[in-house]
């Protein structure tokens, strides 16, 4: 399978790295690799859900108790989740780190995959979630740790979409 | 039975716990007897109480934590219970408040109305213990038996479609939400139980 082990390892070491401790995840191809670091980390508590929305719950009711977490999906959870974001993440003030796959972009060959790709970002801006990317390896070690901490300084959701660049290898 | 009736018979084994509640009469009434700091309502995002309740379950094991929910946010996030029945944490007792209907938005009847069994789905879901009930007595006894038997436990409590007047109270959501963390910040382990 042509998702990036070393780069998955690379992501998965940041949010370490930012005192992430749970994350809750809905597995898709690209997040297969960092699904099983988290189930293999003793110091992680790992979430599988049925629905992405009910991460933010999960993540929101950790802040609370004071645990960092973060949530794994791909876009079209992230667009199953925005009721969550808006009505629980946003309207509480919730730090919530998103690392949402970045399907449906240049170079996608699944046709199902497309539409989503096209409104993820669009989406992101409406709601006003600050939002960048990773896709380049040496950047992402800072991404996320910046990212951690605008959402903790503003008390609001970020997200950084996992890019086919870092995620697949072809 | 009326759920401000069952709210205040087990009132006082909520007061050393951490509480999370769902929006419209749950959260009022509850108020209406008494808030304390370690009482957390989601005036929102319908569904998501019980996935709160998970998150502090999880990440706190130190602490008890009881999800007062309603059968109009369970039948939004139906699998919320496969998820809370993988994880099935021992200190979270999840009630539910079925009036068979969307109180807060006129009484549409809801799907339990018709036959749904929110119990049976909890228990065919996987959590451990389950139970339906329809008097105040029946209720404190499950509930106290639930808190006792130290595993996830979903209850059922049958009540009537009726609430407060309003679910607006002056208690404003962000203050409720930062007294809350602030409360599972500084109490001490152990002190929730």
């Amino acid at each position: 399978m042509p998702v990036s082990t070393t780069h998955s390892r690379l992501v998965y070491d940041a949010l370490k790295a930012c005192g992430i401790r749970l994350i809750s995840a809905l597995p898709e191809t690209w997040l297969v690799h960092l699904i099983r670091m988290a189930e293999d980390d003793p110091e992680m508590t790992l979430v599988r859900l049925a629905k992405e929305e009910e991460g933010v719950g999960i993540s929101a009711g950790a802040h609370l108790a004071g645990v960092p977490s973060a949530m794994l999906m791909q876009n079209h959870g992230f667009l199953a989740s925005i009721n969550g974001i808006v009505s629980c993440a946003q309207l509480y003030r919730i730090p919530l780190l998103m690392l949402i796959s970045h399907r449906g972009e240049f170079g996608e060959r699944d046709p199902w995959q497309t539409e989503g790709g096209a409104v993820t970002e669009d989406l992101l801006r409406t709601l006003r979630i600050p939002f960048s990317y990773l896709d380049d390896p040496a950047r992402v070690s800072h991404r996320i740790r910046k990212a951690q901490t605008l959402a903790y300084s503003s008390n609001k959701p970020v997200a950084l979409l996992l890019c086919r660049d870092l995620m697949w290898e072809e | 039975m009326k759920r401000i009736d069952a709210l205040r018979a087990i009132y006082d084994r909520l007061e050393n716990r951490v509480v999370v509640t769902i929006m419209g009469a749950v959260a009022a009434e509850l108020q209406s007897i008494g808030h304390r700091p370690n009482f957390f309502y989601l005036q929102h995002a319908m569904g998501l109480a019980s996935s709160m309740g998970l998150g502090i379950a999880l990440t706190r094991p130190d602490k008890d934590v009881v999800v007062l929910d309603g059968d109009g946010s369970v039948l939004m996030n139906l699998g919320g219970l496969t998820t809370l029945a993988r994880y099935r944490p021992t200190n979270l007792v999840h009630v539910v408040f079925d009036n068979e209907s969307l109180l807060s938005v006129g009484g549409f009847p809801t799907a339990t109305s018709t036959g749904s069994d929110l119990a049976g789905i909890a228990a065919a879901a996987g959590v451990p213990h389950t139970a339906t009930v329809r008097d105040v007595e029946g209720f404190a006894r499950a509930v106290d038996q639930a808190i006792a038997a130290r595993e996830l436990a979903t209850i059922v409590a049958k009540v009537d479609a009726v609430g407060p007047s309003g679910y607006v109270t002056d208690l404003a959501l962000l203050e409720n939400r930062f007294q809350f963390q602030r409360f599972l910040k500084h109490v001490d382990a152990g002190a929730a139980r």
